[in-house]
């Protein structure tokens, strides 16, 4: 039941989009969140809905999983789209009942909402299913170097999100092992009532937690004993390089933001 | 008759992921009532994943457990109550605690059997006294006491349930000879005193060749061996394939036959091979 969430998880491969750099590939799935945002009418949303979908296929990380990954997050989407039917009036009307009132411009927000949500789900997921956590952090740390200027700690910052990053699966093998271990003594979590459901958790979260303290203290003696100190200028065993694969990336995200803004711009806005 | 009974059971871990692995193959065997049984194997070997079937944790992908020859697996409700009948003690147990108090870590199990307080006070009372906890412990935090001790109380934990099938998943992981030796017979003398079936896991079989009637070795999600320990322990090259061992003091023991001394061979501890060799010293060697 747990170990369904795949989101966060890392997907070992030696796709393209695998070996882009991951400053590369947090920039490229930067600007492809502002261009699904960006789009206006049906033919920019198709451009961004073909990328994402071909950025699933480049990967070759299966649509099932990807799909089962989403299986948290459906109710959020239909409710987001439903509510936006309601709140449009713009448009012809189709509907008026009592209160309510479905115009075609609620339809269209509603449609270009779950849309976006899947897209944006869709190439945010990819950039932690083909980038190991230590990558990307090391990507992100990089990235935000220029801030170590202004006084903020960007290497301890990275070095926290690296550890909780870690400790993701650590933790929900974890919860399924405490589970595992009340329910053989008869503890009943997946039935009853709120308040029975709330309570069951109480044996489950006091373990966690305990055990987690008791795991950071162990880490932080570790790595004291280690000399870890988090301001000194630490150098990486993997030197991160652009290649041409990176170019290649912008190059695509380029394009594709012109064409979106020309599209907008010729055919005109839906929302 | 037999008191529970695995049926063509399969199981596979993942499925539909890029992760898929068949966890178990194709297993079949029985235990009988009041039987001690060892299951042991290499990390990775699957006795884990097995066990978790035995009281409905898991759900076999193929094949069936029968629990006094009915399935447990038939309803929601039945799987619920075998887990009262086949009590289940994992790896580590002492980092499930979460009580405010040592009795009432221990009550947890009974307390969701829906037994009456006197019932559940008289099974923490008996199952302390198993694993030789005093009753001065009962009031204090189980997060105050020693980790042999925690683990003690975990123990107490299931043995509250008066389960029929008591499984220990590597009960004396992580300890020292000393403590390794309480827990095997605090385990033993569980047995003799109540009568319960008794299945134990571990990768030791140092541990488990004096109390065990029988072992069951896994291998890669298969049943390599199901055997008694005598019979087990005489294909030795076997075992090391598998990565296991066979105790120390039985690879002495048939070195020294193969010598020429006239010693029981199937000697699997060291109190035993004291007395074995005490008993050939007098004999004078022949």
């Amino acid at each position: 039941m747990i170990k369904d969430i795949t989101i966060g998880q890392y997907f070992p491969g030696e796709s393209f989009i695998h070996k882009l750099d991951a400053r590369a590939k947090l920039i490229v799935v930067f600007l492809s969140l502002v261009e699904i945002f960006l789009c206006k009418n049906f033919l920019s949303l198709a451009v961004v809905v073909i990328f994402a979908i071909a950025s699933v296929a480049i990967s070759k990380i299966s649509f099932k999983v990807v799909l089962k990954g989403m299986k948290m997050i459906y109710f959020i989407i239909v409710l987001t789209s439903v509510l936006q039917i309601f709140y449009n009036d713009e448009g012809t009307v189709l509907l008026d009942w009592w209160k309510l009132k479905i115009t075609t411009g609620g339809i269209f927000t509603a449609i270009f909402m779950a849309v976006r949500i899947i897209c944006l789900i869709l190439v945010s997921s990819l950039l932690t299913y083909t980038t190991s956590p230590t990558t990307l952090t090391d990507g992100i740390s990089r990235l935000l170097s220029p801030l170590n200027k202004i006084k903020i700690p960007v290497d301890t910052l990275a070095m926290m999100m690296t550890i909780a990053l870690r400790f993701i699966p650590t933790l929900i093998e974890e919860i399924d092992k405490i589970m595992n271990a009340q329910k053989a003594r008869g503890a009943d979590i997946d039935s009853g009532n709120l308040i029975q459901r709330a309570k069951a958790l109480v044996p489950i979260f006091i373990p966690l937690f305990v055990n987690s303290f008791r795991r950071a203290y162990e880490l932080a003696f570790a790595m004291e004993c280690r000399c870890y100190n988090g301001n000194k200028k630490r150098t990486r065993m993997k030197q991160m390089k652009f290649s041409w694969r990176d170019a290649v990336s912008f190059v695509v995200i380029a394009v594709m933001l012109a064409g979106i803004i020309l599209l907008n711009y010729f055919f005109g806005a839906v929302i | 008759m037999s008191i529970l009974e695995i049926k063509n059971l399969s199981y596979k871990y993942g499925v539909g992921t890029p992760f898929e692995i068949a966890a178990l193959e194709n297993i079949n065997f029985s235990v009988e009532k009041g039987e001690m049984v060892a299951i042991i194997g290499h990390t990775g070997s699957g006795k884990s994943t097995l066990i978790q079937h035995f009281n409905a944790l898991l759900k076999a992908s193929e094949g069936q457990v029968l629990l006094d020859g009915k399935d447990i697996n038939e309803s929601r409700e039945s799987a619920h109550k075998a887990r009262f009948r086949v009590g289940l003690c994992f790896q580590y147990p002492e980092y499930q605690l979460f009580e405010s108090t040592v009795y009432k870590d221990i009550a947890f199990g009974p307390t969701n059997m829906g037994l009456d307080k006197t019932e559940i006070d008289r099974r923490v009372r008996k199952a302390a006294e198993f694993v030789g906890l005093k009753e001065s412990m009962f009031e204090k935090s189980p997060f105050d006491l020693s980790g042999g001790e925690k683990r003690r109380v975990a123990i107490a934990g299931v043995m509250a349930m008066e389960p029929e099938v008591l499984i220990m998943d590597e009960p004396a992981a992580g300890l020292d000879p000393r403590g390794r030796k309480v827990i095997l017979d605090l385990i033993k003398n569980y047995r003799e005193k109540t009568g319960s079936t008794v299945i134990i896991v571990s990768h030791s079989m140092e541990d488990v060749a004096s109390v065990a009637d029988r072992i069951l070795v896994m291998n890669k999600g298969k049943i390599a061996f199901n055997d008694t320990v005598d019979e087990v322990f005489s294909h030795e090259q076997e075992l090391r394939e598998m990565g296991l061992n066979i105790p120390q003091i039985t690879k002495i023991f048939s070195e020294l036959k193969r010598y020429g001394f006239n010693l029981n061979a199937a000697t699997y501890t060291v109190d035993d091979a004291a007395e074995e060799i005490l008993r050939y010293l007098h004999k004078g060697g022949n």
